[in-house]
C-alpha cells in the first residue's frame, strides 16, 4: 500500500532547536497522528466495492486516500524526528498493536453505513478543527502537513455532516440505525480531546493546540448538525480512553494482521 | 553526451514535456505543481507540490521527471516534495484550463473553493458542461474518479463529466 519512496521527504526546516525530550514527545505525537489516519484510512478502504451506491463507495475510497496521504507525510516526519534509520514503511508495518497510538474510535469496525458515518463525523469534527490550529504550530513541518490536510478535511467534514443529517432526518429505518450507531460510538468521542501526558507537555510548550480551546467550535458544529438531523446530542456518556496510550480493543490486532501480513511474512518485500 | 551543465531555463523547457498521468493533456507546468528548479553544477533539484496529500500520481510524476532529464543525460536529480505553501487551483495556467475543457474535464471555477466554509447542503457551483457548454448541470458527488475531481452531470445533454475541483 505504501510505495517505495521516489519523492524525497520535504526539506524539513529546523529540527535543531528541540531538546531530546521535546523531540521524543514530538515523535510520539506525530506517530499518534499517523497511526490515527492510517487506521481510519484502512477501515474506510474496507468499504471499497461494498458501498451502498457507487458515488458513496467512491467518496469513502477518496477520503481513505486523503488520509493515507496525510499518513505518509506524518510517518516520514516521525522517522526523521526519531533519527534511528527507521523508514515510513518500518513504522507502518513493523510495530505491534500495543505500540500503535491511535484513539479507540478509529479502529471500531465499519458496521453498517450509519456506523461508518457516525465514526467519520466524530473524527472529522475533531480532525478538521485540530488541523485549523495545528496549521499555526511553530513546528514548520507539522504546520505544513496541516496546511495541506485541512483543505481535504473540510471536504470530509462536509460529507459526513450532510450524511448525519440525511440519516437522522431521513426514514424511520435510517434514524433507527443512526441512533444505534451513536449508542455504540459516542463513548469513543471523548478520547479525541482528552490529552495524554505527551500531548499535555506539547500543549504547554505551545507546539500543538490546546484541545479545551477547540471544544467550543467543535461543540457548536456538533450541535448544529444534530439539530438539523433532529437528533439529541448524547449527554453524560462515560468516555472510553486508552488507545492513545497503546491500550486497544481487540479490533486493532485484526486490522494489523491484514495490514502487516505481507511485510511480516516476506520482510523487506518491495513492489 | 552532455558537454555543459544544464541551465535552469532548459530544465523548465524539459518539464513542460512531462504530463500528468491522470490527465495526459496537461503538463506539470500547466498544473502548477512545479514550485522551483535549482541547478548547482550538475546537480538539479526540482520541488513539486502534491495537488492532494494522497495523490498517487506524484510518484509517477517524479519518475517521469527523472526519465525526461535522464534522456538529456542529466543524472543527478533530486526531487523534493514541498507541502507548504499548499497547492491551489489558482496555480493552474490559463492554457491548462483550456486544454482541460477540450479534454472533457470542466476546469476549476475560480472563487468557489470549499475552503474552510462548511456550507452544508449549500448551492452547488455552476459548472459549464465541457461537451455542450450548457450551465444547467448538477453535482452528483463531491468525490469523483480521482481525488482532485468532483462528478457532475449535464441536465441538457445528459453527459456525465468530471469537474476539476477548485482548491484554494
Amino acid at each position: 500500500m505504501l510505495r517505495p519512496m521516489q519523492v524525497a521527504p520535504s526539506e524539513t526546516p529546523a529540527l535543531n532547536n528541540y531538546s531530546p525530550e521535546v523531540r521524543q514527545q514530538l515523535f510520539a505525537y506525530v506517530l499518534q497522528l499517523a497511526d490515527t489516519s492510517l487506521i481510519l484510512g484502512h477501515r474506510l478502504s474496507e468499504w471499497c466495492g461494498h458501498g451502498p451506491i457507487l458515488e458513496q463507495d467512491l467518496a469513502m475510497a477518496n477520503i481513505a486516500l486523503d488520509l493515507l496521504g496525510e499518513t505518509r507525510s506524518l510517518f516520514q516526519y516521525a522517522a526523521e524526528l526519531e533519527g534511528q534509520g527507521r523508514t515510513e514503511d518500518d513504522l507502518a508495518f513493523l510495530r505491534l498493536a500495543t505500540e500503535y497510538r491511535n484513539p479507540l474510535l478509529v479502529e471500531q469496525p465499519n458496521g453498517d453505513f450509519a456506523a461508518t458515518i457516525v465514526r467519520q463525523f466524530l473524527f472529522d469534527t475533531f480532525h478538521y478543527h485540530c488541523l485549523v490550529e495545528l496549521h499555526k504550530s511553530p513546528d514548520a513541518q507539522l504546520a505544513a502537513i496541516a496546511e495541506k490536510a485541512v483543505k481535504e478535511a473540510a471536504y470530509h467534514l462536509k460529507w459526513s455532516s450532510e450524511w448525519m443529517i440525511r440519516l437522522g432526518d431521513g426514514t424511520a429505518e435510517s434514524r433507527q440505525r443512526l441512533d444505534k450507531a451513536l449508542a455504540t460510538l459516542w463513548r469513543y468521542s471523548g478520547e479525541l480531546t482528552t490529552p495524554t501526558a505527551t500531548e499535555q507537555a506539547l500543549q504547554a510548550a505551545g507546539i500543538i493546540p490546546d484541545y479545551a480551546a477547540l471544544r467550543p467550535a467543535m461543540d457548536a458544529h456538533v450541535a448544529h448538525v444534530f439539530g438539523e438531523a433532529t437528533v439529541p446530542v448524547p449527554q453524560g456518556v462515560f468516555m472510553m480512553t486508552g488507545g492513545k496510550e497503546g491500550r486497544h480493543s481487540e479490533h486493532l490486532g485484526y486490522i494489523l494482521a491484514e495490514l502487516q501480513y505481507m511485510q511480516r511474512t516476506y520482510p523487506g518485500l518491495k513492489w | 553526451m552532455v558537454a555543459t551543465a544544464p541551465t535552469e531555463e532548459r530544465i523548465w523547457q524539459l518539464l513542460e514535456e512531462v504530463t500528468d498521468p491522470e490527465v495526459p493533456v496537461l503538463s506539470i507546468l500547466d498544473l502548477g505543481i512545479v514550485r522551483s528548479v535549482r541547478v548547482e553544477g550538475e546537480q538539479v533539484t526540482v520541488s513539486i507540490t502534491p495537488t492532494y496529500s494522497g495523490c498517487p500520481a506524484m510518484n509517477v510524476i517524479a519518475t517521469e521527471i527523472r526519465l525526461r532529464l535522464l534522456a538529456e543525460g542529466i543524472t543527478k536529480v533530486t526531487i523534493h516534495n514541498q507541502l507548504s505553501p499548499a497547492w491551489t487551483t489558482d496555480w493552474m495556467s490559463a492554457a491548462g484550463r483550456r486544454k482541460l475543457e477540450a479534454y472533457g474535464i470542466a476546469p476549476p471555477v475560480d472563487g468557489t473553493a470549499t475552503g474552510h466554509v462548511l456550507n452544508l447542503f449549500g448551492k452547488d457551483t455552476a459548472v459549464r458542461c465541457p461537451l455542450c457548454k450548457s450551465e444547467h448541470t448538477h453535482l452528483v458527488s463531491q468525490f469523483g474518479s480521482t481525488a482532485c475531481k468532483a462528478h457532475y452531470q449535464c441536465d441538457d445533454c445528459l453527459e456525465p463529466f468530471d469537474y476539476f475541483k477548485c482548491h484554494a
